[in-house]
């Protein structure tokens, strides 16, 4: 899967969270729980929603390392090879 | 014969205008049951109804605005058969206490009960429903209660037992099955059922609380600072082994343990109405949520002590997502004896909350980050949380409050307990 298709999948699904925001104006290295105000709770639901439609099932120690669109491409592309 | 009233819905709730009823007369309704849908300043909220019975009248209709506590409907309720006329008064008297939401009280204090005839087992009204709720026979329980009374904790263990025996039995179904369903309610439109109300209407409803609070409530505050490191070890290990959907979030442990510690010190959890503080049995814990639009409402989730941690977990998802939807029931608005608010997501280190009246107490959670720690003569770091309690020092005082913020402390270094 390329990074343009991971992208739209995250831009999808951050707008049905926070549906009143824009996620493509975000820029790459924006933290997107804050630009987004998405707090823990939607942020689970934002990881279980990564799982259904992409099939990656991420482990919990590695939230902390996806706090950005640049890092969550980066993420997911090596894992969707 | 009960009398269905405009229920208020939340401290700051003078008036509402009924969107549509959901039963017709001669309908049999079942306690719980959704019965109308009320529209406030916050929003549309489904009530549900208390007492088993039929529907005789209805009052009200759709569209109109009333105060709370104006009659709606008239419900002939089970209870007013010939065969309870010997218990009568006890009936009418857990009809008020049990069946009320809590602030209907305010008009009647409860009395202490009559004498019981002795055939009825002696049962507190909340023990009761408990019991009914689990399918539990109160005559097969040994009471601890006061005069032999059985308690909510007997039930509790009963139905604790229950579960270890084996799986849960559905519980007993108490009125005959429901007629059809009505083809003559309306349908309402989606949009005037769900959704919140416009932001302004609901500062506004915010504003009312939170002044009568500080209005009236003598509030008083304390904080101690928690160790987090074995609890949220204890939750690295829980969520390793669960597949991301059944995650829980660190706030899941930390209400179970709140509920816990509410056993120990039941002081807090409750109410003060008509100058008397009125501890509550059940345990519903009311949690700030906010809202995307701006705003926030604290619905509770209902008997949180007697729910395990996936269950919490389960119940906080239903009740944020009901929330944020604007589909909430009028139980979860009225039914919070205390609140929590977690501000902890914000990275605020600390939150000392207004009370929301007529409870007594309110907890705050803040971030949980890394800090130094002296223990034992050496410095190290961990992760630590500041818990808060803002007591209502009329029902309550410090000792109280010291008293479960230290429980709730004690509660997290053991979190296998949880």
């Amino acid at each position: 899967m390329n990074e343009e298709k991971i992208e739209q999948t995250i831009f999808n699904i951050l707008k049905r969270i926070a549906p009143e925001s824009e996620p493509s104006r975000l820029s790459a290295d924006d933290n997107i729980r804050r630009a987004l105000d998405i707090d823990s709770f939607d942020a689970l639901n934002f990881f279980i929603q990564l799982h259904e439609e992409l099939g990656v099932e991420i482990p919990e120690s590695d939230y902390g390392r996806l706090n950005t669109l640049a890092e969550m491409r980066r993420y997911l592309a090596d894992r969707l090879d | 014969m009960g009398e269905f009233r405009m229920p208020s819905l939340g401290a700051d709730m003078e008036s509402g205008t009924l969107l549509e009823w959901r039963v017709k007369p001669g309908d049999r309704v079942k306690r719980r049951d959704i019965i109308a849908v009320v529209d406030t300043d916050k929003a549309a909220i489904e009530v549900e109804v208390y007492e088993d019975g039929v529907v005789e009248e209805l009052l009200v209709k759709p569209g109109e605005k009333v105060p709370v506590g104006t009659v709606m409907a008239i419900i002939r309720s089970d209870a007013d058969q010939p065969r309870e006329a010997e218990t009568k008064a006890v009936g009418a008297e857990q009809a008020t206490t049990e069946a009320a939401p809590p602030r209907a009280q305010k008009k009647e204090p409860p009395a202490p009960p009559p004498e019981s005839p002795a055939e009825r087992v002696k049962a507190s009204p909340y023990a009761r429903r408990l019991a009914a709720e689990h399918g539990i026979d109160l005559k097969t329980l040994v009471p601890s209660g006061p005069h032999e009374s059985i308690c909510a904790a007997d039930v509790k263990q009963a139905v604790e037992a229950a579960k270890a025996a084996g799986p849960e039995e559905p519980p007993p179904v108490a009125a005959p099955p429901r007629a059809e369903e009505a083809p003559a309610a309306a349908a309402p439109a989606p949009e005037e059922v769900s959704g919140w109300k416009d932001p302004e209407a609901m500062r506004r409803a915010i504003a009312k609380a939170m002044a009568r609070s500080k209005r009236e409530i003598p509030h008083y505050y304390l904080q101690t600072r928690v160790d987090m490191r074995r609890t949220l070890g204890w939750l690295e290990s829980e969520n390793r082994r669960r597949s991301i959907k059944d995650r829980l979030l660190p706030v899941v442990p930390l209400l179970k343990a709140v509920a816990m510690s509410l056993q120990e010190v039941p002081e807090l959890n409750g109410y003060w109405i008509d100058d008397r503080h009125q501890p509550q049995e059940a345990i519903n814990i009311g949690i700030a949520i906010s809202l995307r639009q701006g705003g926030l409402i604290a619905p509770a989730i209902l008997d949180a002590d007697l729910l395990g941690v996936d269950e919490l977990m389960a119940a906080l998802r239903d009740l944020i997502t009901r929330t944020r939807d604007g589909r909430l029931k009028s139980a979860e608005m009225t039914a919070a004896t205390i609140t929590v608010t977690n501000l902890g997501d914000l990275g605020v280190e600390s939150v000392f909350g207004v009370i929301y009246p007529p409870q007594v107490a309110l907890v705050g959670i803040g971030k949980t980050m890394e800090q130094p720690w002296a223990e034992n003569g050496l410095l190290g770091v961990r992760p630590v949380m500041t818990a808060s309690l803002s007591g209502d020092h009329r029902a309550t005082d410090g000792l109280q409050g010291a008293r479960f913020l230290d429980t709730l402390n004690r509660r997290l270094q053991e979190p296998s307990k949880l």
